[in-house]
């Protein structure tokens, strides 16, 4: 089929710009995963209960494209939700070790963040990133759900952008 | 001939209907359990030895983050146990407010304890009903002490925050809407057949076995032993209300959730007479020293929380930091059962006696 | 009062004080000023304390107190122990007044065992529901204790096992009650505290090649800064 591009007036070609987007395969498979991130359920402690009450009802997570799996081989996030101690760091990793690429992890509140507040316990790992590479972090003990939903949000932003420009937001 | 393997199967520690990090390892000949290890620790924080080196009022926000579900009634055996040692008043108003927002927290809990049980057992919608009612308390909670979770509410000596304007009456326009919803939970599962059928039967055992296992709360209730610290030995002001303690007579599963629905009934029961009395004036915290040192000596006061029983054992020195500080928490114990039920239970219901038992791991690991 | 803001300054680490006089040159006059009225003031106070206390002393002389309500209580079980368990069962026993008057007993080790199938099985003692087992390390020594009820009379009691802190052990109590199981495994990981007669006697809490127990007094982590 012959196609001229001098054909199209411009109206149509207004109209084309309107509804036409251009980009790159990684955009667009960039806004496909930043759109249907799939966290492992990984309730570890206090944070597991705000993190289940953003998935019900008043906050629900679903609006987001953000569906809680139960298996780490079909996730591709990792909510890092508690304190994760010595006896679960081994464990932890080999679950993020399951997940296909690509992955991504959220630690969730000031205990996956940097220890919170058992930083001088004997059994606590003093920050998940010392274990896998984390993404996003969110403060608070435990974080509103609210803000779990802003770290989603900006992991979601850091796909889109990474896609967008090729540079990495942070060093692995 | 058909040779039949014994299974090792591991469950946990990361599953989602462990509620947590909990871990067993069963062994299996079929479907059937010949044997149940239960694993537990991974979520062992070590708080008693960190609360050795803190204050007592340093140690109320740990207290929050060892039950997470249940933060106002650990808060609450603390500081009862400090104000035990140094024989502290607290003010009429003040003990009012913890009554009510522990009270509230039961009501929250089992509805957590509710939502979840029936998503293990296969029942999605009940979970997000669950949570939107539970979301209407975690809002006056929030109301009141600016947090969702972990309130770090109560102080020895009296509560932190005084109820804002209107509080109250937001806590009196709650009952009546729980109660209506109860009834519609009801309606929705309690006669379900295919949910009868998974828990009507499962997961007995008698009276006998459950002292003897140090059994608590629904678990113990459950047998028919009518054993509720609120009535058997009143602390705060539970005296003054007129509430019933449910009991079951099985022993199984569905005894247990009886109790659980029947207990939100009865906290209702309270809030509702509580909110009545409660005391137009008044301060929020006693005479309390600036320094809290409890006198030399040990104490353990137990309370009911939504779980059983929890008590706080102190060891003091004189010093403001306590000597030792162990807690009974009654998930730990509850728990300990759970190997001896498992056996011979198909694998389905693994997941049926443990969401029975109602745990959770912060309390269970500490 | 006085006495706690005095203590609270002696609570104030010396290092930081050190390091706070370095820093600020001891010329300001108006400081020097303030230091000694305070000082002044501090004494003054302790005076008046010293006096006050000196006073109430001579007023009113210490009057010997009622005996508990819990005391017969306490009496029989101790009765009941020696009678039928040993005459030496019986380390010490009190009343634990700031405890609502818990009969608290301290049992010898070596009669621990029958004396807990006396506790619970006894007809008049029935202390069938076992609350608590905590462990404490008192740095001289280790104990045990166990906090129990009986569900018919409500009556409750504390019983303390002391032991050693080199080699500590205590005759297990889970053969008598089942709730004592876990609660002893989780002493003997966090407190190191040896139980003969448990059944499965493990680490509950820390992995199983956790070096040393992290609940005892002089405790060092291996692994400070992970």
């Amino acid at each position: 089929m012959e196609f001229s591009l001098e054909s199209i007036s411009l109206e149509e070609r207004k109209e084309l710009e309107r509804n036409v987007f251009m980009g790159t395969l990684e955009q667009l498979k960039a806004w496909a995963r930043s759109n249907s991130l799939w966290p492992l359920t990984f309730g570890l402690a206090c944070c597991a209960i705000e993190m289940m009450g953003t998935g019900a009802s008043h906050y629900d997570l679903d609006r987001f494209g953000v569906m809680f799996r139960t298996s780490p081989r079909q996730s591709d996030v990792m909510i890092v939700a508690g304190t994760v101690t010595k006896k679960m760091g081994p464990l932890l990793r080999r679950l993020y070790d399951q997940m296909p690429e690509p992955k991504w992890v959220i630690a969730m509140g000031s205990c996956a963040t940097a220890g919170g507040p058992y930083v001088k316990s004997y059994a606590v790992i003093k920050g998940v990133d010392q274990i896998v590479p984390v993404d996003v972090y969110i403060p608070g003990c435990p974080p509103n759900p609210a803000a779990l939903i802003y770290g989603i949000n900006k992991l979601q932003e850091k796909i889109r952008y990474e896609a967008k420009t090729g540079k990495r937001v942070t060093g692995r | 001939m058909i040779r039949t393997e014994e299974l090792l199967l591991n469950v946990g520690p990361q599953h989602p209907s462990t509620h947590g990090v909990f871990r067993i390892v069963v062994k299996l000949d079929g479907e059937v359990i010949t044997e149940a290890t239960p694993v537990m620790g991974y979520l062992h924080r070590g708080t008693e030895k960190i609360a050795e080196s803190l204050n007592f009022t340093q140690i109320i926000p740990y207290t929050d983050r060892m039950d997470y579900v249940s933060a106002m009634t650990n808060n609450y055996v603390l500081v009862h146990a400090v104000e035990t040692m140094m024989g502290l008043e607290v003010p009429e108003r003040a003990e009012f407010l913890r009554l009510i927002v522990m009270e509230l927290q039961r009501v929250a809990s089992h509805l957590v304890w509710w939502g979840t049980y029936l998503l293990d057992i296969g029942a999605m919608s009940p979970f997000l009903y669950a949570f939107r009612d539970r979301e209407i308390i975690i809002d006056l909670f929030n109301e009141l002490c600016g947090a969702r979770l972990t309130y770090n509410y109560m102080r020895v000596g009296g509560v932190k925050w005084d109820a804002p304007p209107g509080w109250m009456d937001k806590v009196r326009d709650f009952i009546p809407y729980m109660e209506n919803k109860l009834e519609e939970y009801d309606k929705l599962v309690s006669g379900n057949e295919i949910f009868l059928a998974r828990i009507k039967g499962i997961g007995k055992y008698d009276a006998e076995t459950a002292i003897d296992y140090g059994l608590s709360g629904a678990n113990l209730r459950c047998t028919g032993v009518d054993w509720d610290l609120r009535k058997a030995e009143p602390y705060s002001l539970y005296s003054r209300f007129e509430f019933d303690v449910p009991l079951g007579k099985n022993g199984d599963c569905y005894d247990r959730y009886r109790i659980r629905l029947e207990e939100i009934r009865q906290s209702l029961r309270i809030l509702k007479q509580a909110v009545r009395q409660f005391p137009d004036g008044g301060e929020t915290m006693g005479k309390v020293p600036r320094v809290i040192r409890p006198p030399a000596g040990e104490v353990y006061v137990r309370i009911e929380s939504p779980r059983g029983e929890i008590g706080c054992h102190i060891v003091s020195k004189g010093k403001a930091e306590p000597y030792r500080l162990k807690f009974r928490r009654p998930s730990f114990v509850n728990l300990q059962i759970l190997p001896k039920l498992l056996v011979g239970e198909t694998m389905t219901n693994l997941i049926t006696i443990l969401g029975g038992v109602d745990i959770v791991v912060g309390e269970v690991d500490c | 009062m006085s006495e706690e803001k005095k203590e609270e300054e002696k609570a104030l680490p010396d290092g930081a004080r050190g390091a706070g006089e370095a820093q600020t040159p001891p010329v300001d006059p108006e400081r020097e000023a303030k230091l000694k009225a305070a000082a002044e003031a501090r004494a003054a106070r302790a005076a008046a304390k010293e006096k006050a206390d000196k006073e109430a002393a001579e007023a009113a002389p210490p009057e010997p107190k009622p005996p508990s309500p819990k005391q017969p209580e306490l009496e029989r079980i101790v009765e009941l122990l020696k009678r039928d368990v040993s005459e030496e069962a019986v380390e010490d026993a009190y009343v634990n007044e700031l405890n609502g008057d818990m009969p608290t007993v301290v049992v010898r080790n070596a009669h621990w065992r029958p004396a807990a199938e006396l506790l619970k099985r006894h007809e008049e003692l029935s202390f069938r529901y076992l609350r608590n087992v905590s462990g404490v390390d008192y740095e001289t020594h280790m104990e045990v204790v166990y906090h129990m009820v009986s569900l018919g009379t409500k009556r409750e009691a504390a019983i303390k096992v002391k032991t050693e802190r080199e080699g500590a052990s205590v005759y297990s109590a889970t053969p008598v009650w089942a709730t004592a199981g876990w609660n002893e495994r989780e002493i003997f990981d966090l407190l190191g505290i040896d139980f003969p007669g448990h059944p499965d006697l493990r680490r509950i809490m820390m992995p199983d090649d956790w070096v040393g127990h992290p609940l005892r007094k002089d405790y060092e982590p291996l692994d400070s800064e992970v």
